[in-house]
């Protein structure tokens, strides 16, 4: 945490993040005019108590070895990554204009070698708990102290790859890896939970070996408390917070809509979406 | 031939047949002649010998370290072994992030794990980011009688199409051991076919030298050109010895470092007037060297008199003994030389 004070503007709060986080994917999204923006909207308050209250990290060097490795294995989720890296200026702003197109540092889908700040190249889902584990081992080899973070979705529940991770990473006892949920319960052809029903999750994880929480993923003083637990837990396991968010949070006219996974939003919508939003401005 | 479950094996009532006396078994399943020369686990002693002097080198594998000849490693750095259980999605996933944080993971099974089930991993978390992690394969080809489960007669196939991996089919066990370092040394991922066990030791006699990347001429003749890598180029010099009798003489080209393959060594050997050139390969017929080559000439408009392929069938293989298989699809040494035979 003693890096992050250097964070591109200081003294401002985690709701007032969540909401930048918000604003930066809807501008992303209306480049595009579609896309998995109803995602980043319901991932924001996750991702804004992961870069500004719980990772450490040096902005202006993504690389630096001593920060906390955070990686991204839903690729379709890049642009809610970028528009929290844009916030915690690792990525610069005007690059905003460029997502998805050609050229640009950030492809519709997470690349590590386009982006800074971007440690894996995700997008075949379920790659990244596994990717994890190996790092968390590594780090324990060389005795560091970073954590490994690895947000994935509740769509990943459903590849075997996600539970030969878990199982791993419980026999290893890898206490310095943190599993992030996006329980959005929406994936390409449904309701998550009808698609393949994982519930019950947190006992199935306890019994995979992990120290298991359960939030609600867009109440960030629970989330923050999560994450507290989470780091300075002194079990020996590795720890899972499974977050329960809603869809396209914070624009209720998207959050109303039936299939989100992939929204598209008509041109003048977007106004209206960034209007809704900046209404809900953090006081 | 293959049994069918549904009829009685005809031999087995007729003691002329052989009754129910065992003469084979899937047991025996050493690529080695009787009188062959043989080294014990030169990939396991190559890399625990590597291991002294760089610290970076971890070993990973899904269950398989003793049939991988990894155990020594296992049993030489205990704290630098990574046992993941019988998942090779994660264990190649473990691969790639032990890569990501500095070290230099060799990970171990068999060749038809490694390219059914953890292909998509090896692609996307390994090549796609062209990391250092060195995925060394036991089982390779017809090396095994156990059947389709675990003959791994089309991973070259597979593989070759993967961008950014390097490959190698290594002969005996002197380019094993001299491979281990060089692969070691490459930056970069490498899919490396494993002969563990009782290792024939052929190539020392020949004073030949692995180098990543590079094909060689281990003999020289002017009627025939073999073209070939893995355990084939070791049944080629012994076919090339038979087939002085008949005045045939027989070149070899061993090709270890299948993709990037050696394309100047092969156009300038393969246009040397008047030489059949066959190609031989412990894989199928489909994507493997033969190909491989194959491309090389027809994009360099090399047309050798004869060029003929030495294959595995695009087929699953039976089960049974190591030899019968050989001689059953044309790899054994007695196999190769009457095909040759045949063609001249």
């Amino acid at each position: 945490m003693a890096e992050s004070a250097s964070h591109a503007i200081p003294n401002v709060s985690l709701a007032e993040r969540a909401w930048r986080i918000r604003r930066n994917a809807l501008r992303m999204g209306e480049v595009q005019g579609q896309g998995y923006i109803a995602q980043a909207l319901g991932v924001a308050d996750v991702l804004a108590v992961s870069y500004f209250h719980a990772l450490t990290y040096r902005p202006h060097e993504p690389e630096w070895e001593g920060r906390d490795r955070f990686l991204l294995s839903i690729g379709h989720y890049a642009i809610a990554l970028y528009a929290a890296l844009i916030e915690a200026g690792i990525i610069p702003e005007d690059e905003l204009e460029t997502y998805g197109g050609d050229d640009s540092r950030l492809p519709m889908s997470g690349m590590a070698a386009y982006t800074p700040g971007m440690e894996i190249t995700g997008g075949s889902l379920g790659h990244g708990l596994g990717i994890a584990v190996g790092m968390a081992l590594g780090l324990k080899r060389k005795a560091s102290k970073s954590f490994v973070y690895n947000l994935f979705s509740d769509g990943e529940l459903d590849e075997g790859s996600t539970w030969e991770a878990a199982m791993a990473a419980g026999s290893h006892k890898l206490d310095n890896l943190i599993g992030i949920v996006d329980v959005n319960n929406m994936q390409a052809d449904g309701p998550s939970t009808q698609v393949m029903n994982f519930e019950p999750l947190l006992p199935k994880f306890e019994a995979f070996g992990w120290f298991a929480q359960r939030v609600d993923g867009n109440d960030l003083a629970a989330l923050v408390e999560a994450f507290d637990a989470a780091r300075h837990s002194e079990a020996k396991k590795p720890r899972i917070i499974i977050c329960d968010t809603r869809m396209a949070k914070g624009v209720p006219f998207l959050e109303e809509r039936e299939r989100n996974h992939f929204l598209r939003v008509e041109p003048e919508e977007w106004v209206d979406a960034l209007a809704v939003l900046d209404a809900g401005r953090p006081a | 031939m293959r049994p069918s479950k549904y009829e009685r094996p005809a031999h087995l009532d007729n003691p002329a047949l052989g009754g129910t006396r065992l003469t084979t078994s899937a047991m025996i399943a050493s690529i080695a002649g009787p009188d062959q020369r043989t080294k014990p686990a030169p990939f396991g002693h190559a890399l625990v010998e590597l291991a002294r002097t760089r610290p970076d080198i971890v070993g990973v594998t899904a269950d398989l370290s003793k049939y991988t000849d990894l155990h020594l490693f296992a049993k030489a750095c205990p704290d630098r072994f990574y046992q993941m259980g019988m998942a090779e999605q994660v264990m190649i996933s473990a691969a790639a992030g032990l890569a990501r944080e500095g070290f230099t993971p060799f990970a171990t099974t068999y060749a038809v794990f490694a390219a059914r089930r953890a292909y998509d991993f090896i692609f996307m978390a390994i090549a796609e980011e062209n990391l250092n992690v060195k995925i060394v394969c036991a089982l390779p080809g017809l090396t095994t009688g156990y059947g389709p489960s675990h003959q791994a007669t089309e991973d070259i196939a597979i593989f070759r199409g993967m961008p950014n991996l390097t490959i190698i089919d290594p002969c005996d066990a002197h380019e094993i051991e001299q491979a281990v370092p060089a692969i070691a040394a490459h930056r970069g991922p490498v899919y490396m076919r494993l002969l563990r066990g009782n290792v024939p030791l052929v190539l020392d006699e020949y004073g030949y030298h692995f180098e990543l990347g590079k094909a060689k001429t281990i003999r020289d003749g002017r009627d025939v050109l073999i073209i070939s890598s893995g355990l084939m180029t070791m049944r080629a010099l012994e076919a090339a010895k038979r087939l002085e009798a008949d005045r045939i003489d027989v070149a070899v080209l061993h090709v270890p470092t299948i993709k990037p393959l050696d394309v100047g060594t092969i156009e300038r050997e393969a246009a040397r007037t008047g030489r059949m050139v066959i190609v031989a390969e412990n894989h199928s017929v489909v994507g493997g060297l033969g190909e491989a080559v194959a491309g090389v000439l027809m994009r360099a408009g090399i047309h050798p008199p004869a060029f003929r392929q030495i294959a595995l069938p695009d087929a699953f293989l039976d089960a049974g003994a190591l030899p019968t298989l050989h001689d059953r699809y044309g790899i054994s040494t007695d196999a190769m030389v009457a095909s040759i035979k045949s063609w001249l």
